[in-house]
């Protein structure tokens, strides 16, 4: 059997100490174990379908459906405006970075909860979990724009109603707002992580923080609609930029502004840099507490 | 040659009160300094904690308290020490699985710990994708798991369920896979704790095999914490005994094992000759839990020095948590040096199926049997062929004395580990 090299460099060397310091992220640890992070996301991906008859259709299920709820409630009974663009295809839109956001910060805000047996058994530097989530997610959301483009064509070569929708150069930019989002949400569920592995009270209040973010999202209503004197409190949430950015980037359509966006971009690395920290500190003694 | 592993001065305090996740009410309490003053806790588990093992503040107490030592690469070294020395506290710190309180560790070269089999095993994956799943998990590189990969089925046995989801897996099976990939891994410096009190007795044996080679043929470093003295005496070159949380012995493994049985029984019953649990401290698995141990004269009376001529009984009383099929008590006699005496099982006198309840299982040990030495009393529950329902671990130890040999009037020692009453014909041969 051929030997494969396993031998570190004779001058390996780990030494275990009270950590110091705020922030020391062992980033060429985390990229030794990448291979961990692929099988993780693997993990996840097998064990959410293993016993579902539809597998991974409830990717493209799930956004339809929720659309088709926002159709009936937002469109028809609240009768909230799309400006101009099919209703559809805007709560389609405005869910792609929505779903992707909270069932990153859903199963990336509970990592030491959830792998608190995991933790306790073996090392493994613990922000590979947090990176997996948003990595595995991923893949939802690639299999979430499957029906988003369906419609997207759908409506504007087969319908009257795809006036509103232009095809830009933007359509390019379209990565960016996603990548804002991973970093968004990477940086929320490491702060919520930490605060529930210490507090356990704070599982409770982050489900209705991520209810309550819903609504504060431009998701299902456009921002033309919100009064001048709530504007700034939709800016006030990071996460209304990239949502408004996607729809820009993939329908033409949205408002933004340059000040907005540098807001919420500093906003979201300024959350991420501090979950780092926070994330830190608890890792160190979180087995002998949870 | 540099020492493979060197420890200075570690210590780790544990907080008492903190004990699971503190509330947010707590804390904001505490910020505006309206926290109720907690009468201070003195006891773990309801045991008084040592005076020396207080920490600075009121609930802390030092589970690690300045330990140091060093090892040579390529050393066996065997951990004892009683629950709560500080073993697996000293091993979840060598495996950076919590930080030290203070102090400092070095470790030149690759750490796996083994603190479990099968950590990070899913259910629903298959045993093909868990043994990838739990092999990088433990460290390993893609290309390591892929080219071991064969050798890993063929040690576990499993070749024919490798498509099969883990959870339709037999707990023997799962066991066998479990380990195959921890025996696998390369590491140059290994933890173990306790595991190979589960599986069954052959698979155990090829596990313990392949740990002498990986440490003799391959020079690794390996560390091994158990309760099982056989494994230590014939595995280890170096024992380590704990006590308080405090190292207070290194050496050869014989001598550090007579030093941890000579020292004071492990639970301070008021009684000698007996461990009775009352608490969460009892020997238990998810199905069956121990009551008590006795060993008892002809009159039931618990003791530990036992006449030679006088029978011994074992009594053991347990707890059926759930309904359990085939599992049967296992006694081994150990001598002081971890040899085997002899060993027994009541399996032929078992039911076939235990109920819940309260059981109690005695073995008669006749008088005229025993040597006049130190025996210790080594028990295990398991099904055999399946698994390990309680490991195996050494509970209590008791002497032998009284009127010499079997055969003879002089109270000389006598070599062998037991000494049974023997007939002798003597005759004079008419020549």
């Amino acid at each position: 059997m051929a030997e494969v090299a396993t031998t570190p460099p004779p001058n390996f060397e780990i030494v275990i100490q009270p950590s110091r310091g705020w922030l020391n992220i062992p980033w060429a640890e985390i990229w030794e174990y990448r291979d961990l992070l692929h099988v993780l996301v693997q993990r996840d991906f097998i064990s959410r379908y293993k016993q579902t008859i539809l597998g991974p259709l409830w990717h493209l299920l799930q956004p339809v459906i929720t659309a088709a709820v926002f159709v009936v409630v937002f469109g028809g009974i609240a009768g909230i405006p799309t400006d101009g663009i099919p209703k559809l295809l805007f709560y389609l839109c405005g869910l792609l970075g929505w779903s992707y956001f909270s069932q990153n910060i859903t199963n990336g805000g509970a990592t030491f909860i959830n792998n608190a047996h995991l933790f306790g058994k073996v090392y493994f530097p613990r922000l590979i979990v947090p990176i997996s989530v948003i990595v595995s997610n991923l893949i939802a959301f690639a299999l979430q724009l499957i029906p988003f483009v369906i419609c997207l064509i759908f409506y504007k070569f087969f319908t009257h109603q795809g006036g509103g929708i232009a095809f830009t150069w933007r359509l390019l930019l379209a990565p960016l707002p996603l990548l804002h989002v991973a970093v968004l949400s990477f940086g929320v569920s490491l702060w919520m992580s930490a605060s529930t592995a210490k507090y356990r009270d704070l599982i409770h209040l982050n489900q209705y923080i991520i209810q309550i973010w819903m609504f504060a999202t431009p998701i299902f209503y456009p921002l033309s609609q919100v009064s001048k004197k709530l504007t700034w409190a939709i800016w006030a949430n990071p996460l209304s930029v990239p949502i408004e950015s996607f729809r820009i980037c993939l329908l033409g359509h949205g408002t933004l502004g340059v000040s907005e966006i540098v807001i919420s971009v500093a906003t979201s690395i300024l959350l991420t840099a501090t979950g780092l920290i926070a994330f830190q500190r608890v890792e160190r003694t979180v087995v002998d507490s949870v | 040659m540099k020492p493979v592993v060197e420890v200075e001065n570690l210590s780790k305090l544990y907080r008492l009160g903190a004990i699971g996740a503190s509330s947010l009410r707590e804390t904001v309490e505490r910020i505006f300094g309206k926290k109720k003053q907690v009468a201070p806790a003195q006891f773990t588990k309801d045991k008084p904690i040592a005076d020396d093992r207080r920490g600075p503040e009121p609930n802390s107490f030092w589970a690690l308290k300045d330990v140091c030592f060093s090892i040579q690469p390529g050393e066996v070294v065997g951990i004892l020490g009683r629950n709560g020395a500080g073993k697996s506290t000293l091993l979840k710190i060598l495996s950076r699985i919590t930080e030290p309180t203070s102090g400092r560790a070095t470790l030149r070269g690759r750490v796996v710990s083994l603190l479990e089999v099968g950590t990070g095993f899913h259910p629903e994956l298959t045993g093909r994708e868990n043994i990838f799943l739990n092999g990088a998990i433990m460290g390993m590189k893609r290309a390591e798991i892929a080219a071991k990969f064969d050798e890993i089925v063929e040690f576990a046995e499993v070749g024919k369920f490798l498509d099969t989801p883990v959870k339709r897996y037999s707990s023997g099976m799962y066991v066998r896979l479990a380990f195959a990939v921890a025996a696998h891994l390369e590491p140059e410096i290994l933890l173990i704790d306790e595991v190979l009190a589960v599986g069954d007795a052959g698979f155990q044996k090829k596990c313990l095999g392949k740990m002498d080679e990986v440490a003799t043929k391959h020079g690794r470093t390996v560390f091994f914490v158990s309760h099982n003295m056989g494994a230590v005496r014939s595995l280890c070159e170096h024992a380590i005994l704990f006590e308080g949380g405090r190292l207070v012995m290194t050496g050869n493994p014989g001598d550090v094992i007579s030093r941890y049985l000579s020292a004071t029984s492990p639970q301070d019953s008021d009684v000698e000759g007996q461990i009775i649990w009352n608490g969460k401290d009892a020997p238990t698995s998810h199905d069956l839990k121990l009551r008590s141990i006795r060993l008892l004269n002809g009159l039931g009376v618990p003791q530990t020095t036992f006449e030679s001529d006088k029978p011994i009984t074992v009594e053991v009383e347990y707890e059926v948590l759930e309904r359990i099929r085939g599992a049967r008590f296992c006694l081994l006699l150990l001598t002081q040096e971890g040899e085997v005496a002899f060993s027994a099982t009541d399996h032929m006198f078992q039911q076939e199926t235990q109920n819940p309840g309260v059981y109690k299982t005695a073995c008669l040990l006749p008088g005229g049997l025993l040597n006049r030495r130190q025996y210790i009393v080594h028990l295990q529950c398991d099904i055999p062929g399946e698994r390990y329902v309680l490991p195996a671990a050494e509970y209590l130890s008791f002497t032998v004395s009284g009127i010499g040999n079997q055969s003879s009037t002089f109270p000389e020692p006598w070599p062998g580990v037991v000494c049974p009453r023997v007939s002798w014909k003597v005759e004079e041969l008419k020549s």
